[in-house]
């Protein structure tokens, strides 16, 4: 699977253009190089070749030579080798390109089957697209307009399969609507490994089915709809909600485990409505498990923090900010970081502890991954706090050293940003004792026990990066607006740093990142706009003799400390 | 320039004492007195209103009483100030109807935004929005202006179907076994 180097170019003819591609690049891969589009249904870049939806026909022709000598037959009229063409077509998806071949996706016997295969493919196709889920992405639809006859002969009545039924607890299948393509089967095969999809009855009774006694309820059960060109499969939780062309995309990562999936947040007016994964093929390919697409909802959760709340009482930020910087000053500080925070949180919450000459932590997430997209850290972003300089080694299991330290009262004040400090480990007799100034989204038994409370930004509600596993900074942006009474953490921070006798620091990604360049090494040569939609790996050598607790995943081995680029594909 | 001087012809003697232009007015409005009146007495008569008039838009239902709407937002979408907004929901299953799986949850028209283009009615692929005869709207508020899902149904009534489009699909679910 790992392609050399420099792997051998060959060349091959779309259209009349000549592209250099990769040996072993198949039709529809070439075509694309050169901006042909050759539609397909059953064809997926990162599955196996099955060529069952025969949408993908193209002709093909090879330069002629003669059978005996094998010298190129040149055509007198033109002067070139002359090119024959198959008299029949073939599948552009299952055939790699061979040196001089020759594709040609506009011929009128092209055309034709086009249309013959889209007419088959409509006749049993219920045309409900009004209260189809897929409507606006559907590829069956695009390619109808854009290769289909345009109206239909078929006058008899359609195929009823079955409806609405239940294949696991978050995908539903309309088995009328299948057009039998098979991704979501070699999905669950392949990539998911856990083979319970398949095709049952023959010609027109073929259904989509779950082995019987099984489900698909696997935690990537929610990337076959995904994969699905049509509307078969739908996730439960999106279905009925939103038509797709009201959303807004923004680009995310998966804050759930440090794989740092890419994702799409699609929202409207304010309101998230589903996560998608996002290609990455060094990340996560096109794939991402199924418990980040719920985090949305904590956006929307009850127990929201509304406003700014000083002993209790309900605060503007200057005054929360105020109480906080004078809890800070003068008293002995720990800083308890947080491996949810972004880079420029956790830079921010750097200075802020080196102010106020506090040691920071961290809090440890280590539990269960599966080796493929979640991996065993469940923070986000630990080593973006190494990067940054918050802390030098990996986060302990508990916050035990800071009781400790609480216990024998060389600590009187905390900082949280964001940790619940009860669920990391210490006692609420321990945080008695102490002044806790609490940064988060959310209520919890720490902001209840906090003197000062102000409320900050979910992941989806601000700009920011972090840095996965791979040492691979990424960047996310804000899809919806932020609750009223809450601020941005990088504000919180900035204004809390200031008041606490800090340097002024920017308070927004843009502003701030001139700062981090210059006084974090590894970000040195960077700026936040120059990381690209894919992320930028950065040299994690520095921390190459730190024992991080990932497994292997995907495009992930973590005996390589320092992990190089993963191949594509 | 030249400049002309027109002289005025001067009145004659019936001219000057206006009699014959007063009698003449007079006539003109006496006439009146005898013809059929144009004036309609709104609002208690109301003019007859044409075919294709866009009034304020409703939502029907079907001969069958199944609301027509399948929330496929389409109207929402291609509503030009935005008067339309609509919650998608599904049909619950055993409601008699669930064969077409969707219809709104809420469905809002705020008539201080409605601009009666039809655009709506023009999209609908369920022939379910329509501007029909109503064309006066009137409210204490703002929000006595929003049409919600009731109010468009009790505006819109019933309409004549032509395809009994999902009539047809449950007839075939139900039929022949339920295959081909």
């Amino acid at each position: 699977m790992i392609q050399p180097a420099s792997p051998d170019l060959i060349t091959v003819n779309v259209d009349g253009k000549e592209i250099a591609v990769p040996k072993g690049t198949n039709m529809i891969e070439a075509a694309r190089r050169v901006g042909v589009d050759v539609p397909h249904y059953c064809y997926h870049s990162k599955l196996s070749i099955v060529g069952n939806c025969r949408m993908c026909l193209v002709e093909m022709g090879m330069p002629a030579v003669d059978p005996a000598s094998k010298a190129p037959v040149i055509d007198p009229a033109t002067g070139k080798q002359r090119v024959n063409w198959s008299p029949r077509p073939t599948i552009a998806c299952a055939t790699n390109a061979s040196p001089g071949l020759h594709i040609c996706t506009t011929s009128p016997m092209v055309k034709e089957c086009r249309e013959g295969v889209m007419e088959f493919l409509l006749i049993n196709h219920p045309l409900d697209c009004p209260i189809c889920d897929q409507a606006g992405e559907c590829k069956l639809q695009e390619q109808s307009t854009g290769y289909g006859r345009g109206y239909s002969r078929f006058i008899e009545q359609k195929n009823v399969k079955p409806k609405r039924t239940l294949l696991g607890p978050r995908v539903m299948l309309d088995d009328e609507r299948c057009i039998l393509c098979s991704r979501c089967i070699r999905f669950s095969k392949e990539v998911a490994k856990d083979d319970v999809l398949g095709f049952v009855d023959r010609g027109s009774y073929s259904t989509l089915t779950c082995y019987p006694g099984k489900k698909l309820e696997n935690n990537y059960s929610l990337n076959t709809v995904d994969i699905c060109p049509v509307g078969a499969l739908t996730s439960t939780d999106f279905r009925f909600k939103m038509r797709v062309w009201f959303l807004k995309q923004t680009n995310s990562i998966d804050t759930e485990t440090s794989v740092g999936v890419n994702t799409v947040v699609w929202s409207r007016e304010g309101v998230v409505y589903r996560i998608t994964p996002r290609e990455n093929g060094s990340v996560n390919d096109t794939w991402m498990p199924d418990s980040g697409r719920t985090l949305y909802k904590q956006i929307r959760e009850g127990g929201r923090l509304e406003a700014a709340r000083v002993s209790g009482s309900v605060a503007d930020l200057e005054s929360a900010v105020k109480a906080a910087a004078a809890l800070i000053s003068g008293a002995k500080v720990a800083v308890v970081g947080s491996g949810r925070s972004s880079v420029e949180e956790q830079f921010l919450t750097r200075k802020l502890a080196a102010r106020a000459g506090a040691e920071a932590y961290l809090v440890s997430r280590v539990g269960q991954g599966d080796n493929l997209l979640v991996s065993t850290d469940k923070n986000p972003n630990v080593r973006g706090a190494l990067v940054t300089g918050l802390i030098s080694e990996l986060p302990k299991p508990s916050l035990g050293a800071l009781g400790e330290r609480i216990d024998s009262g060389s600590v009187t004040t905390v900082v949280s940003v964001g940790e619940d400090l009860l669920a990391a480990g210490l006692s609420a007799s321990q945080l008695a004792k102490v002044s806790i100034v609490y940064l988060g989204t959310h209520d919890n038994a720490t902001s209840g026990l906090a003197k000062v409370v102000i409320p900050t930004l979910t992941v989806f509600e601000k700009h920011g990066t972090f840095v996965n596993q791979q040492f691979r900074i990424q960047r996310f942006a804000k899809a919806v607006p932020g609750p009223s009474g809450s601020s941005d953490d990088l504000v919180v921070l900035s204004k809390l740093l200031s008041a606490a006798g800090g340097e002024a620091l920017g308070a927004d990604v843009g502003s701030l990142w001139p700062s981090i360049a210059s006084e974090v090494p590894a970000l040195s040569t960077m700026a936040y706009s120059n990381i690209p939609d894919t992320g930028l790996l950065l040299d994690s050598s520095p921390w190459s003799t730190l024992a991080f607790a990932e497994e292997a995943t995907l495009h992930f081995k973590p005996a390589a400390a320092a992990p190089k680029e993963a191949p594509r594909g | 320039m030249a400049v002309i001087q027109v002289q005025r012809k001067p009145l004659s003697l019936a001219e000057r004492t206006y009699i014959p232009q007063v009698i003449g007015g007079l006539l003109t409005t006496i006439k009146y007195f005898f013809r059929p009146s144009e004036t309609l007495q709104y609002p208690e008569q109301r003019p007859a209103i044409p075919p294709g008039y866009r009034g304020v838009p409703t939502l029907v239902m079907d001969p069958h009483g199944r609301e027509k709407c399948v929330s496929c937002q389409l109207c929402e979408f291609v509503c030009p100030p935005k008067a339309i907004r609509i919650t998608p929901g599904s049909v619950a299953q055993g409601a008699g109807v669930d064969h077409v799986e969707k219809a709104p949850q809420a469905f809002d028209i705020d008539m201080l935004r409605c601009i009666y283009c039809g655009l709506c009615e023009e999209v609908c692929p369920e022939e379910a929005i329509v501007l029909q005869n109503q064309f006066s709207m009137s409210g204490y508020g703002r929000s006595e202006m929003v049409n919600h899902k009731d109010r468009l149904y009790e505006l819109g009534g019933t309409l004549p179907d032509k395809h009994f489009k999902w009539d047809k699909k449950k007839a075939a679910e139900t039929g022949a076994g339920g295959h081909h």
